[in-house]
C-alpha cells in the first residue's frame, strides 16, 4: 500500500470558510476536491501539501448544473457523473457529454469534480480543451469578490491556471446559442487511460454560415483554443474541405512530444484526424437542432 | 458454455468452486490481512538510479525517527552472512545493496517502524551517496566491448555473459535450409511484461524465541521450496521453519522467486522479537519484482515451394536483467524454449539462446507460462504467418499441411521432447467451424474493397506443461514431484492433504472432484489443504500448469490407494475375499450379488471402529503418495482472431475470439473455461497495451498502472470457447495442463490478425508488441519500431 507524508487535515463547511482556511494557511495549503489527481500524486509521495482543505462538504453548495441569463452554470463541485448524466448538457453543451464518456472510469466519475478537473490543469486532462471550445468562462472567488475569467486567461498551461493562493474556483459558465453543436473526440491506449490525443469542436451556425467555431486539443501541447483552425472556420460555410483545412491547421499548431502514447507524427496526425471528425460531429449535430 | 451442476456433486463436471463464497464475499484472508499483536511494519528503501556505486549510507537521522525499531542495511546483513542470497539460477542476488546498486528499484536499506507510515517517513531520513555509472539497458549491446560489467561481484566474470544454450542439431538445420525452395526471416521481440497480480508480494515474519520457530506468512507459489532455501541461506534448521500462503490473490508466476523483502521481513522480526509485516506497494511490484519475457529472437523458416515446411532455426538474446534470478529447471537456462518447433511434423530445428545481464530488474519468471514456452509458441506461430505472407497462402491451410498427424504420437520432436497425444487437425477445424472462417474471409475481402481495416489471425500451440520427471529436471537440486495425503475420517468427510498452491485456480474444488471420482464421496465432504508446510506434503509447487499433470496426479494415485485398503477392509465387513469384491463409485459389493455391499462411508467408519479387521489390515482409512511424471503432458488448442483496425486512427478492436483448448480430460469444465477467459484477457493485455519499458537511463516507464496498463472487460470480447479432448495416455486420470494455455496462444494470434489487415493495404509484413494505436500507427506508415 503507497502510504502518503504527514499532513494536516480541516473540512471546510463553506466556500467562506475554505477560503478563510486557504488565507490563513497560506501556498502550503491546497483544497481537495474529488481527490483523484491530488490523493494518487501524495500516495506516491509526488505531492507533499502540508495542509489539505477539503472542499467536499461543499458539493452541495457548490454542485449544480442549471440555465441561467443565456449560460448553463455548472457548479465547481459538480461531479464527472453529474455531467455525464445531465440532460441540460447533452442538449446544450453534447461535447460535456461525449467526453465525460471517456473520462477515466466510474469510480473517478462519481467523486472526481470539473473544478478539480480544470485547477488541476493536467496536459492530458478533457475538460479544458472541452470548456475552452465552448468558450465558457470561469467565476474564481477570493476574498475581494468574483473575478469572470476566459478560458484562455484562467488556463496558463499544464498544472498552471490563474486562481490565486487565496482562492477558489466557483463555477463554470457555458454560452447558450440556438444552433450550436459540439463534439469530442479521444483516442486511449485503453479505456480509462489518459489520451493520446483528443480534440473538440463547438460550431455555430447561421444562415448556413459558420458564424463561429472553437477549437480544442488535449494531450498534444497545443494552445488553450486553435485560433488558426478558428479563424479558418469563421464565416464559411461547413464543407469537408473547410474541415481539413481547419484540421490541418490545428495540426500544424501543436506541439506534442513522443511518449509511451505515441510519436510525435502520430499525435500530430490524430489532432488532425480527431478534429476533422470532432467538426463534422459538431456540425451534423448543429444542424440537426441537437445544439 | 458449460452446464453448471449445482454443489454438492460426486466426480467430474461443472460445479461451482467450494472457495468462492469467501471470495465474492470480501472474506479471502491474505497477507495484509493478518494483523499480529505487536507487529511492526517494514519498508525497504530502493535504488533511484540504474547503476550506480554505493559511497556511504547514513541512516542516523532514520533510527533516530521516534517510531522507528531498526535500519538495515547491506552492510548489516554483511555481518550476517546474508547480504547476497542464491537465486533459482544458480546465481547471487543482492538482498540488500553493498557495493552497487545495479537497476532503478533495488533494494538499498530495511527500515522497521511502529507503523507503515513511519517507515515510509524514515525512509525519506535515510542518506545514501552514490556514484553514477554507466548503464546497459538494451540487451542487444551487453555484450559489446565497451559494455559496462554489470556483475563484477562475481569473480571471473568479465562480461555481461550468462549462459550460451542450444537444442536441436545445428548441422542437419542448416543442410535442411540449404536445400529450402523458400526461407522466410523476422526479428522478434517477445518484449518485457510483467504479471502483476492484483495482489503484490508480502510477508509476515514471526520468529518465535521461545519455540526457536520461524513462522512465515508470505505470498508464495511454492511454500515447500521457499521453505528450503530459507533453511540454506539462513541457516535455519528446516523443520523450524513454518510456511503459511493464506489465500493468494493471483501470482501468474510472480510469486515464484524469493525476494530481498521477505528475507529483510525475517531479519527484521530476528532483530526485534517481534512479528514484522512486509507489504510491497504496487510501483515495487512492478519495479522490482519478477518481470517476465525479455527475448529478443531471429527466426528463419524454411519450406518447399508448395509449403511443406522443413526447419526451423532462431537465435535469441535473452535479457536476465541485473541478477540471474529466473525460476526454471537448472538444465534448462532458456526454459522450454526448445518447444519453438511447435505443432508441426519437421526434418530439423535449431535454437540458440545467449543470456546477459543488463541494468534493470531480475526476473525473467514464467508469466502464466510454462518456462519460455510462451516466448517458443510466439516465435513459431509468427514465424508459420510470416511463410505465409511469402508464399501466399492461407495461413490456417498452411498449418493444416504441416501438422503432426495423429498417428505420429508419441512423437519424438527434433529438439529433444516427446509429445504425449495430439489430435491437431481436428481441433483447427473445429476452431475454423466455430469461427466460420470461410465467411470471415469473403467478409474480409468485402471489407478490404471498401478501404476498411479487418483482419483474421491464427495460432495453433502445443505446450509441454507438468514439470517434471526427475530423471530429467530439477529445481536447485530439488525433484519436481509433488506429493499427496489422504485421511478419510470415520464419518467418512476426507481431508487431502496437496504440494500445489493456488493462487486462484479452484484448487479446492478441482482436487476434492479428483478424490471424489475416485472413492465417491461427494466433493462438498474433501477438505483441501494447500500450502502450509507443516500440514502439506513436500512437493514444488504452482506454476508452469504443473498442479494437475504432478498434484493432480498425485491425488488420483493416493484416492486409488485408499480405496484399495478400503477393499481390504469391506472383504472383512462382507465376509468375502478381497478378490470377489467390484468397485462401483463409492462402494465395494459382492459380485454377482449388488445387494451385499459396503458404502466408503460404511468402510470409513469400520476402518476406525472397535470391532475386528481382516488379518495385517492396518486400522484407519488413510495414505501417502508421491508421484514422478514419467513425462511431461502437451496441451494444444487453435485460436482464431478476428481485429478490426480504425484506418483514422490505428486503434485496434478486437472483435471475435474463438478458442479450441485441448487439455485432454476436464475434470471441472467451468474452472478450465474460467482459466481461459483469464488467460485470454491477458493475452490480449500483452498483445495491445502491456510493456515494461525504459529510458536511456534506465529509468523504468512501466512503474505504475497508469503507465503500465492491464485490461479491461471493455478491451476484450465475448469468448467464443470449444472443446477437444485428447487424454494424456500416461497421466492418471488423462488430464493435462491449461491454466497458461490461453496466455501463450492468443498474443500471436491477436498479432498475426493486426499483420492480416494491415499486409494488403499498408505493406505491414510484421509489428513486435505491444500494438498500441501509436505502435500500430506507425507500422502503417512503414516505421515500425520495437518497443523501448
Amino acid at each position: 500500500m503507497q502510504v502518503p507524508a504527514p499532513f494536516e487535515y480541516e473540512r471546510a463547511t463553506s466556500v467562506q470558510h475554505a477560503l478563510e482556511l486557504l488565507r490563513a494557511r497560506g501556498p502550503d495549503a491546497r483544497l481537495l476536491a474529488g481527490g483523484h489527481s491530488l490523493l494518487p500524486m501524495m500516495k506516491l509521495r509526488l505531492a507533499a501539501p502540508e495542509f489539505l482543505i477539503d472542499i467536499d462538504p461543499l458539493a452541495g453548495e457548490l454542485g449544480y448544473i442549471r440555465e441561467q441569463d443565456g449560460e448553463l452554470r455548472v457548479g465547481a463541485m459538480t461531479r464527472h457523473r453529474a455531467l455525464l448524466e445531465s440532460d441540460a448538457v447533452a442538449r446544450h453543451a453534447t461535447i460535456i457529454t461525449d467526453a465525460e464518456r471517456v473520462i477515466a472510469d466510474p469510480v473517478v466519475r462519481n467523486r472526481g469534480t470539473i473544478g478539480g478537473a480544470l485547477c488541476q490543469a493536467d496536459p492530458a486532462e478533457d475538460l479544458s480543451a472541452v470548456c475552452a471550445a465552448l468558450e465558457a468562462t470561469v467565476v474564481v472567488r477570493g476574498a475581494d469578490g468574483d473575478r469572470v475569467l476566459t478560458m484562455p486567461e484562467f488556463h496558463r498551461g499544464p498544472y498552471e491556471t490563474a486562481v490565486g493562493d487565496a482562492e477558489m474556483l466557483i463555477e463554470v459558465r457555458i454560452p447558450l446559442h440556438p444552433v450550436a453543436g459540439s463534439a469530442y473526440e479521444k483516442v486511449e491506449r485503453r479505456v480509462g487511460d489518459w489520451a493520446v490525443a483528443a480534440a473538440g469542436a463547438a460550431v455555430r451556425l447561421h444562415a448556413g454560415v459558420i458564424t463561429r467555431a472553437g477549437i480544442a486539443l488535449t494531450a498534444v501541447g497545443a494552445g488553450v483554443t486553435s485560433g488558426a483552425a478558428e479563424q479558418a472556420l469563421a464565416g464559411q460555410p461547413p464543407s469537408e474541405a473547410t474541415f481539413a483545412a481547419a484540421a490541418e491547421l490545428a495540426a500544424r499548431d501543436c506541439s506534442p512530444t513522443t511518449d509511451q502514447r505515441g510519436s510525435v507524427e502520430y499525435k500530430r496526425h490524430l489532432a488532425r484526424e480527431l478534429t476533422l471528425r470532432a467538426l463534422r460531429t459538431a456540425t451534423a449535430r448543429a444542424l440537426r437542432g441537437d445544439a | 458454455m458449460s452446464t453448471v451442476q449445482p454443489s454438492p456433486t460426486v466426480g467430474y463436471g461443472s460445479m461451482r468452486r467450494k472457495e468462492d463464497p469467501r471470495f465474492v464475499r470480501g472474506q479471502g484472508r491474505y497477507i495484509d490481512d493478518l494483523k499480529l499483536p505487536g507487529m511492526l511494519h517494514g519498508a525497504v528503501l530502493r535504488s533511484p538510479l540504474a547503476h550506480a556505486r554505493i559511497i556511504s549510507i547514513d541512516t542516523a537521522a532514520a533510527a533516530a525517527h521516534p517510531k522507528v525499531k531498526a535500519v538495515i542495511t547491506g552492510a548489516d546483513l554483511a555481518g550476517l552472512g546474508l547480504a547476497w542470497m542464491p537465486t533459482m539460477s544458480q546465481d547471487t542476488q543482492a538482498v540488500l545493496a553493498t557495493d552497487k546498486v545495479r537497476f532503478q528499484g533495488q533494494e538499498v536499506a530495511f527500515v522497521v517502524a511502529e507503523d507503515r507510515y513511519s517507515a515510509r517517513d524514515a525512509l525519506e531520513l535515510i542518506d545514501v551517496e552514490y556514484e553514477e555509472l554507466p548503464v546497459v539497458i538494451d540487451a542487444r549491446k551487453a555484450l559489446d566491448a565497451d559494455a559496462p560489467i554489470i556483475r563484477d561481484d562475481k569473480e571471473g566474470q568479465t562480461s555481461n555473459h550468462i549462459f550460451d544454450w542450444e537444442a536441436g542439431d545445428s548441422e542437419e538445420t542448416d543442410r535442411v535450409f540449404a536445400a529450402a525452395d523458400v526461407v522466410v526471416a523476422r526479428d522478434i521481440i517477445y518484449p518485457r511484461c510483467h504479471p502483476a497480480p492484483l495482489e503484490t508480494c508480502g510477508a509476515v515474519a514471526q520468529m518465535d524465541p521461545v519455540m526457536g520457530k520461524l513462522t512465515l506468512w508470505t505470498t508464495t507459489q511454492a511454500p515447500h521450496a521457499h521453505r528450503t532455501v530459507y533453511a540454506l541461506v539462513a541457516g535455519l534448521p528446516e523443520h523450524k521453519i513454518r510456511i503459511i500462503p493464506g489465500d493468494i490473490g493471483g501470482g501468474f508466476g510472480n510469486k515464484v522467486p524469493v525476494y530481498p523483502g521477505y528475507v529483510c521481513a525475517i531479519v527484521g522480526s530476528i532483530l526485534t522479537g517481534k512479528p514484522v509485516k512486509w507489504m510491497e506497494d504496487r510501483s515495487e511490484n512492478l519495479l522490482s519484482t519478477g518481470f517476465a519475457r525479455d527475448y529478443i529472437m531471429h527466426g528463419e523458416i524454411a519450406a518447399t515451394s508448395d509449403g511443406t515446411i522443413t526447419g526451423l532455426r532462431v537465435t535469441t538474446t535473452a535479457d536476465h536483467g541485473a541478477f540471474n534470478a529466473t525460476a526454471q529447471p537448472t538444465k534448462y537456462p532458456a526454459g522450454f524454449f526448445h518447444i519453438f518447433s511447435g505443432s508441426y511434423d519437421l526434418q530439423a530445428a535449431h535454437c540458440k539462446v545467449t543470456g546477459v545481464y543488463t541494468n534493470k530488474a531480475p526476473g525473467g519468471v514464467a508469466y502464466r507460462c510454462s518456462f519460455r514456452v510462451t516466448e517458443a509458441v510466439y516465435l513459431v506461430e509468427r514465424m508459420v504467418d510470416a511463410l505465409a505472407l511469402e508464399l501466399k497462402l492461407d495461413p490456417a491451410q498452411l498449418r493444416l499441411k504441416n501438422f503432426i498427424r495423429p498417428e505420429q504420437f508419441p512423437y519424438q520432436c527434433k529438439t529433444g521432447w516427446t509429445y504425449d497425444s495430439g489430435e491437431y487437425e481436428r481441433a483447427m477445424r473445429l476452431a475454423m467451424e466455430i469461427a466460420g472462417y470461410d465467411d470471415l474471409r469473403r467478409e474480409q475481402a468485402e471489407k478490404r474493397a471498401r478501404g476498411e481495416l479487418m483482419g483474421i489471425g491464427i495460432a495453433f500451440f502445443t505446450e509441454t506443461v507438468g514439470a517434471g520427471p526427475r530423471k530429467d529436471m530439477d529445481i536447485l537440486g530439488l525433484a519436481m514431484n509433488d506429493g499427496a495425503d489422504l485421511r478419510v475420517h470415520p464419518t467418512g468427510k476426507a481431508v487431502l492433504g496437496i504440494s500445489a498452491m493456488s493462487q486462484g485456480q479452484g484448487h479446492e474444488t478441482t482436487f476434492a472432484q479428483i478424490v471424489s471420482e475416485e472413492l465417491g464421496i461427494p466433493s462438498a465432504d474433501i477438505e483441501v489443504v494447500n500450502g502450509d508446510t507443516d500440514r502439506t506434503p513436500y512437493g514444488l509447487g504452482t506454476y508452469g500448469s504443473r498442479s494437475t499433470p504432478v498434484s493432480g496426479a498425485a491425488t488420483a494415485l493416493v484416492a486409488r490407494k485408499v480405496r484399495e485398503r478400503a477393499r481390504l477392509i469391506a472383504a472383512g465387513m462382507l465376509e468375502a475375499s478381497p478378490d470377489d469384491l467390484e468397485w462401483e463409485r463409492g462402494r465395494w459389493f459382492v459380485k454377482g450379488d449388488p445387494e451385499q455391499g459396503s458404502t466408503i462411508q460404511e468402510i470409513a467408519m469400520a476402518a476406525h471402529g472397535a470391532g475386528d479387521l481382516p488379518e495385517g489390515v492396518e486400522g484407519m482409512l488413510e495414505d501417502t503418495c508421491v508421484y514422478n511424471p514419467p513425462n511431461l503432458t502437451f496441451p494444444f488448442g487453435a485460436y482464431i482472431c478476428v481485429v478490426d483496425i480504425d484506418p483514422g486512427t490505428a486503434k485496434v478492436v478486437v472483435r471475435r475470439f474463438v478458442a479450441v483448448d485441448d487439455c485432454g480430460v476436464r475434470i471441472n469444465p467451468m474452472i478450465v473455461e474460467g482459466q481461459i477467459h483469464g488467460g485470454l484477457a491477458e493475452g490480449v493485455g500483452i498483445a495491445l497495451m502491456e510493456l515494461i519499458a525504459f529510458d536511456e537511463q534506465g529509468n523504468c516507464l512501466g512503474g505504475s498502472f497508469m503507465d503500465y496498463l492491464i485490461p479491461t472487460a471493455l478491451e476484450v470480447p465475448e469468448w467464443e470457447l470449444g472443446a477437444t479432448v485428447t487424454p494424456s495416455p500416461h497421466h492418471p486420470i488423462g488430464a493435462k495442463g491449461v491454466g497458461e494455455s490461453p496466455t501463450v496462444g492468443s498474443p500471436p494470434a491477436i498479432v498475426n490478425a493486426i499483420i492480416d489487415a494491415l499486409h494488403d493495404s499498408h505493406g505491414v509484413d510484421h509489428i513486435d508488441m505491444p500494438c498500441t494505436p501509436g505502435r500500430v500507427w506507425d507500422a502503417m506508415q512503414g516505421r515500425a519500431e520495437p518497443p523501448q
